[in-house]
């Protein structure tokens, strides 16, 4: 220290103390407030004069401050007012000469945004200097950026979403689509339980296209998505995955008759007639289904093999029926149209 | 051009014209083409091509001269109730008009802190004394000054001042001017504005 620090010469004006530092507070040795800044008289209101700062503040560094030493030995003055809405301020405080007391200079900090909302403070409240009103600027830039990055996100998401369905729908008959299955029939092989996969391919579609036209075939596609939809449980997959082929997956099926019930049900709602702009459009559906059972560990490509063999099997014996294919490969006819063991068991 | 700039020149031929103008201009400037029928996104960086394509498709649907739309536009960005935010932002800029116009010598680094790859022009005050002032643009879309004398008029309006501006081409290239008289800065009440965008 070489003790050469002289005092200044020169003192402010209270007024001119306001401008500088329109948040400050005068206190007098015993910590009484004797002046403020018009910033602070503001917050506080004009009764606060000659009131210790204990009355007006709690304080929370230091924890009290009945003389100036406590508050001069902090390094930083953490304080709140003690009337609502309870506004905080940090601060620091230095000695004035003779024993004129402390002089303490206060800042919002990061509350600045909820003070100048809570008080109705103005930009003519601050110090020219203080950066209140650069944070303020931001805190409003950061919120309508991130505004409009939020809509963005929302935007693309939604369009992600769709496009996912898309992805994943037959657009005709708004069936899954042959990746659907796929996914499907995956996540079934992966799990331990038991399920039926049927293979179901249109009979005669051909001839309605050749005949009736295009409008026709896709008519007739969307009334046999629908039918086949409407024969089976809401969680169950129905599937288009060709022209004329749809898939339906069974989920949680342990033996036979579920899947007897389905395919009966389904002959049953494909005899009534399809009909496309006054003409019977003729169609039949032949099917071909295989079990897996509880625990069995079977390759898909391979179900749907045997599927595939059981569906021909009920094309060779005369369509409109349901087969089913054995572990051995061997074929078992569970319905048909002709037989009478159809719907309510 | 950064999409910010761009959504706003969306949103000003959207609301003041309608949407199927907009589209209509869209499609005939190539946007729609280039990025889809929904327009821009804000947090986007386009070719500059495209916003020029847009501006001169725009004049000539709209049979109007390129410069009084992006005047127009400047008033829009001020005085749109959609576009709040940004009135405050700017407001954010001074207490008094005159004290606003001081402000712009930093609108290019207050814009830079708001959104890092903003990219606006630099613009600089001339005090001529008596309340006259010269800004002088540079950088950005030739026009960009058009749009600034539109966001002046306004935002002298919403700070209740009286103000008389002129638009003039530099000499200089790539730069801008715009003559700025300041009459009587407390002409009239004009708009309030809290710091705090809750308070009412």
């Amino acid at each position: 220290m070489d003790g050469d620090l002289r005092l200044p010469p020169f003192g402010l004006s209270a007024q001119a103390l306001g401008q500088l530092m329109p948040m400050h507070l005068w206190l007098d040795t015993a910590c009484r407030i004797r002046g403020a800044g018009p910033t602070m008289l503001k917050l506080m209101g004009p009764d606060v004069l000659g009131q210790g700062l204990d009355s007006v503040f709690s304080l929370r560094v230091p924890r009290r401050a009945d003389h100036a030493g406590a508050l001069l030995r902090a390094q930083r003055l953490l304080m709140k007012l003690r009337a609502a809405p309870g506004t905080g301020f940090k601060g620091v405080a230095v000695p004035l000469t003779g024993d004129g007391g402390v002089l303490l200079n206060l800042s919002f900090g990061y509350a600045v945004h909820d003070a100048v909302r809570d008080h109705g403070l103005s930009a003519t409240d601050f110090a020219p200097t203080d950066l209140a009103i650069e944070l303020l600027y931001l805190h409003e830039a950061k919120v309508a950026v991130m505004g409009e990055v939020t809509r963005m996100a929302d935007r693309l998401q939604g369009a992600k979403v769709r496009a996912e369905a898309q992805a994943v729908t037959d657009a005709l008959t708004g069936l899954g689509n042959r990746r659907a299955m796929e996914a499907a029939l995956d996540r079934l092989l992966a799990s331990e339980s038991g399920f039926a996969l049927m293979h179901l391919d249109l009979d005669y579609f051909k001839q309605v296209n050749d005949t009736l036209g295009h409008a026709a075939g896709d008519h007739v596609l969307v009334e046999v998505a629908a039918r086949l939809r409407a024969s089976v449980r809401g969680g169950d997959l129905v599937a288009r995955v060709g022209g004329d082929e749809f898939v339906i997956l069974l989920a949680g099926v342990h033996d036979l008759s579920p899947l007897q019930r389905v395919g009966a049900l389904i002959l049953h709602r494909m005899s009534e007639p399809i009909v496309f702009q006054g003409h019977p459009c003729r169609i039949a559906v032949s099917m071909g289904a295989v079990l897996r059972m509880q625990g069995e560990t079977v390759a898909g490509d391979h179900l749907m093999a045997r599927a595939d063999a059981a569906l021909y099997a009920s094309k060779g014996a005369g369509r409109a029926r349901l087969t089913l294919a054995e572990l051995d490969g061997s074929c078992q006819p569970l319905c048909s149209a002709e037989s009478d063991n159809l719907v309510d068991r | 051009m950064h999409g910010l700039i761009n959504k706003s020149l969306q949103a000003f031929l959207s609301d003041s014209f309608g949407s199927a103008l907009w589209h209509e201009i869209a499609q005939r400037s190539g946007v729609a083409q280039a990025i889809g029928p929904d327009g821009f996104e804000s947090m986007q960086t386009y070719d500059d091509s495209l916003t020029e394509a847009l501006l001169l498709a725009a004049a000539v649907v709209l049979r109007r001269p390129r410069d009084s739309l992006l005047e127009d536009m400047g008033t829009y960005l001020i005085s749109n109730e959609r576009m709040e935010p940004l009135r405050r932002l700017l407001r954010f800029g001074g207490v008094s008009f005159t004290d606003f116009l001081y402000s712009l010598d930093d609108l290019q680094g207050r814009g830079r802190l708001a959104v890092p790859d903003l990219a606006l022009p630099e613009f600089t005050l001339d005090e001529r004394g008596m309340g006259r002032f010269t800004l002088v643009c540079r950088g950005g879309i030739s026009g960009f000054a058009q749009v600034m004398v539109g966001i002046l008029r306004a935002l002298a309006d919403d700070y209740g001042a009286l103000a008389v501006l002129d638009h003039s081409d530099s000499a200089a290239e790539g730069e801008e001017r715009i003559s700025i008289e300041v009459h009587d800065p407390a002409f009239h009440a004009g708009r309030r504005f809290d710091l705090s965008a809750e308070a009412r």
